[in-house]
C-alpha cells in the first residue's frame, strides 16, 4: 500500500530472502568454483552504494551532479593517504574519508546550488575537474600513476585479504546505506527534497527552507560516495585520479538513470545491471561496448523510467 | 619574459579558440533551440578526423579530405538526427544524457571496428609545412595560420549568417522561445535537422583541420567535448555571440596558461615546485574561469532567453 506519492518502501518482505541470498553468495560462488566473481560482486556493491548516494540528489533532489566521482576520489585518496601514514584501522578511515568528502561537497554544494539545471550540472563538472588535475599533479602521492595501497584494513580480528570478508562488510555497510536512505526520504526532511524537485517556490511558500534542505542532501551524498571510495581504494589496493575522471562521474550517472532515478533501489539496480553487463559482454566479444551502447538505447527508448520504473509501472496496473 | 613566446602562445590559443567555436556553435544552436542535451557532439568531430584522415590516405588531396569530411560527416548527423534525436527532444535531459552516451560507446566501437584501434595519420599538406616569418624573429608554422584564416572566415560568415538571414533570424527566434516561433510558422522540425547537419559539417571542419596537429584517434571527441560545453556555458546557452567569446577565452586561457604559468612560477618558486604546480594550475584554471563566471553571472555572458 502506497501511502502517498511521496513515500517509498523498502523491499517489504523480499528483504530477508534477498539479504539471505546475497549473504550466501560467496560460498554459492565458491561451490561452482567461481570465486574470482566475489571480487565483482563486491565491486558492485560498492557503485552501488556510490550510485544510492548520487540517487539521493539526482532522483529524488532533481540536482543533477556531474561531479560525484570527485567524492568518491577524495573517500578513496583520505584512505590512500592515512594508509601511507601507516593508519591502516577501518574505524579510523572511514569516518575520515566520509569526513572529507563530507567538507568537499559542503564547499562545492554551498556555490553549485546557486544555479540551476545545465549550470549546475556544469559547475559540479568544474569543481570535480578541479581535484582531477590537483590529484594529478600531486607527485607525493603518485600523480598519474596512483598510490598503490601496502595492505588492506585491520577490522577488529576480521581479516579482509580474504574476498569473502571483504564482501560481507562490503554487503553489510551497502545494507545500512539502503536503510538509512530508505528513511532519510521518507521522513519530513525528504518530503521536502522531493518536493522541492517538483515546484521549489511552492515549497518555500509553506515555510520549506529549499536551500539549506538541498546543500544537507548533497553533503551527506559527499559523504556517503567517499564512503564508497574508502571500500574502492581498499578493493583495488590502489588509487588512481581516474577515479576522480568525469568519466566515471557520467558513469555513475548512467547507473542511476538505467536503474531509476527515484526509486529507492535504482542506484543498487544500476550498478548491478551496468557492471554485470559490461563483465558478461566483454567475455563474448572484443566490441562489448558497441552491445553495452545498443542495449543502454533500448533502456532509454523502452523503459524511460529506468530499470525500477518498469516494475513499479506492472506493479501499479496489476 | 620573453615577447616571442608570448606572441606564439597568443597565436596558438587564438587557433585552439577558433577551433572550439567550430564545435561550440553547433552545440550551443542544438541545446538553445532543442533544450537537447547532446553528448554525442564530440563523436561527429572524431568521425570527421576519420573521413579526412581515409579520404587524404586514398587521394593524397588535403582539400579533398576536408569536403569528403564535411559532406560525409553531416549526412551522418544527419541520418542521426531523424533516426533517433529526434525521439528524445521531449523527454527530460536525463534520458537525453544517457542515450547519447550510449551513441558514444556504440560510434567509438563503430569507428574502431572499421579502422581498428591504433590512431590513424593524417599529415600536413607539404605546401603548408614549413614555418613563415611574421614578424623579424617572430617564425610561426603556416598551417597553424590556415587554421586561424579559416576559423576567423567561419566564424565571420556564421555571424553573419545568423544575425543577416532569414535562417539565421529562424534559429534565433527557436533559441529564444520555441514555442512562438512554431507559432509564428518556422518549421522547426526541418530546420533543426538542418541546423544539426550544419553543426556536423562544423564538427567535421573542426576534426579534419586540428587531425594533422593532434592524434587523429577513438576517443578523441570526448576531451574536446568537454571544453566546447565549458565553453557554451560560460558564453551563455543559445548565444552564438556568446560562443565566439566564450571559445576565444577558453581557448587562450588553456593555451597561454600551459607555457606561461610555468615560466611564471619558476621566477616565483623552486624548480621543482614550478614544474610540478605549473600543469595542474593550467589545467585547472578554465573550470576555475567557468566557476567565476557562472557565480558572477549564472546565465552565461550572453544568455540567449531573456
Amino acid at each position: 500500500m502506497r501511502t502517498s506519492l511521496l513515500h517509498h518502501r523498502g523491499a517489504g518482505r523480499w528483504i530477508w530472502p534477498l539479504l539471505a541470498l546475497l549473504a550466501a553468495l560467496p560460498p554459492l560462488l565458491a561451490a561452482f568454483g567461481l570465486e574470482f566473481y566475489v571480487g565483482v560482486a563486491s565491486r558492485i556493491l560498492i557503485f552501488a552504494i556510490a550510485a544510492s548516494s548520487l540517487n539521493l540528489i539526482l532522483g529524488f533532489g532533481g540536482l543533477v551532479s556531474f561531479g560525484h566521482a570527485a567524492f568518491v576520489g577524495l573517500g578513496a585518496y583520505t584512505v590512500g593517504i592515512l594508509m601511507d601514514a601507516g593508519v591502516s584501522s577501518a574505524f579510523i578511515a572511514w569516518p575520515a574519508a566520509m569526513l572529507v568528502s563530507g567538507l568537499a561537497a559542503a564547499l562545492i554544494g554551498a556555490v553549485s546550488l546557486r544555479t540551476r539545471g545545465v549550470y549546475f550540472i556544469m559547475i559540479t563538472l568544474a569543481f570535480a575537474q578541479m581535484f582531477y588535475y590537483l590529484m594529478v599533479s600531486l607527485k607525493a602521492y603518485g600523480g598519474e600513476d596512483g598510490l598503490p595501497l601496502p595492505a588492506r584494513w585491520a577490522l577488529a580480528g576480521l581479516d579482509l585479504k580474504d574476498d569473502a570478508s571483504f564482501y560481507w562488510v562490503a554487503l553489510a555497510l551497502f545494507a545500512a546505506v539502503t536503510l538509512g536512505l530508505q528513511r532519510l526520504i521518507n521522513s519530513p526532511f525528504g518530503w521536502l527534497l522531493q518536493g522541492a524537485k517538483e515546484n521549489e517556490t511552492r515549497i518555500a511558500a509553506v515555510g520549506g527552507r529549499v536551500f539549506a534542505v538541498q546543500w544537507q542532501a548533497f553533503v551527506l551524498a559527499g559523504a556517503i560516495a567517499g564512503l564508497a571510495g574508502a571500500l574502492l581504494a581498499n578493493l583495488n589496493g590502489l588509487v588512481t585520479p581516474h577515479l576522480m575522471h568525469w568519466s566515471q562521474s557520467g558513469q555513475l550517472m548512467v547507473m542511476v538513470i538505467i536503474g531509476g532515478a527515484g526509486a529507492l533501489w535504482g542506484g543498487a539496480l544500476g550498478a548491478a545491471v551496468l557492471l554485470l553487463l559490461e563483465e558478461i559482454l566483454s567475455g563474448y566479444t572484443l566490441h562489448w561496448q558497441l552491445a553495452l551502447g545498443l542495449a543502454l538505447l533500448l533502456v532509454v527508448l523502452f523503459a524511460p523510467r529506468g530499470l525500477a520504473g518498469l516494475w513499479r509501472r506492472r506493479a501499479s496496473h496489476g | 619574459m620573453d615577447w616571442i613566446l608570448v606572441a606564439e602562445q597568443a597565436l596558438n590559443g587564438l587557433q585552439f579558440g577558433l577551433m572550439l567555436f567550430l564545435l561550440a556553435a553547433g552545440l550551443t544552436l542544438v541545446f538553445g533551440i532543442m533544450d537537447m542535451i547532446n553528448l554525442a557532439h564530440g563523436s561527429l568531430y572524431m568521425v570527421g578526423a576519420y573521413l579526412a584522415a581515409a579520404v587524404m590516405a586514398a587521394t593524397g588531396s588535403f582539400l579533398l579530405a576536408i569536403g569528403a569530411a564535411l559532406v560525409g560527416t553531416a549526412a551522418f548527423g544527419m541520418l542521426l538526427e531523424t533516426t533517433l534525436l529526434r525521439r528524445l527532444y521531449q523527454r527530460d535531459h536525463l534520458s537525453q544524457v544517457l542515450a547519447t552516451f550510449a551513441l558514444i560507446l556504440i560510434i567509438n566501437e563503430g569507428v574502431r571496428m572499421i579502422w581498428g584501434a591504433q590512431p590513424v595519420m593524417l599529415n600536413t599538406p607539404a605546401a603548408l609545412s614549413g614555418p613563415v616569418e611574421l614578424l623579424p624573429g617572430l617564425m610561426y608554422p603556416a598551417y597553424r595560420l590556415l587554421i586561424i584564416g579559416v576559423g576567423l572566415a567561419v566564424a565571420v560568415l556564421l555571424y553573419l549568417l545568423v544575425t543577416r538571414t532569414r535562417w539565421g533570424m529562424w534559429v534565433r527566434a527557436g533559441a529564444s522561445n520555441r514555442a512562438m516561433a512554431t507559432a509564428m510558422g518556422v518549421n522547426i522540425r526541418w530546420l533543426f535537422t538542418a541546423v544539426f547537419g550544419f553543426g556536423a559539417a562544423l564538427c567535421a571542419l573542426a576534426g579534419s583541420l586540428l587531425g594533422p596537429l593532434l592524434a587523429v584517434q577513438v576517443g578523441m571527441g570526448e576531451s574536446i567535448l568537454i571544453l566546447a560545453f565549458v565553453v557554451i556555458v560560460i558564453g551563455g546557452i543559445g548565444s552564438i555571440r556568446g560562443a565566439l567569446v566564450g571559445a576565444l577565452l577558453v581557448g587562450l586561457v588553456d593555451t597561454c596558461s600551459r607555457t606561461l604559468l610555468p615560466a611564471l612560477l619558476r621566477q616565483l618558486a623552486s624548480p621543482e615546485v614550478a614544474s610540478n604546480l605549473g600543469p595542474a594550475l593550467a589545467s585547472i584554471l578554465i573550470y576555475v574561469l567557468m566557476a567565476a563566471v557562472l557565480f558572477w553571472k549564472p546565465q552565461g555572458l550572453f544568455p540567449a532567453r531573456g
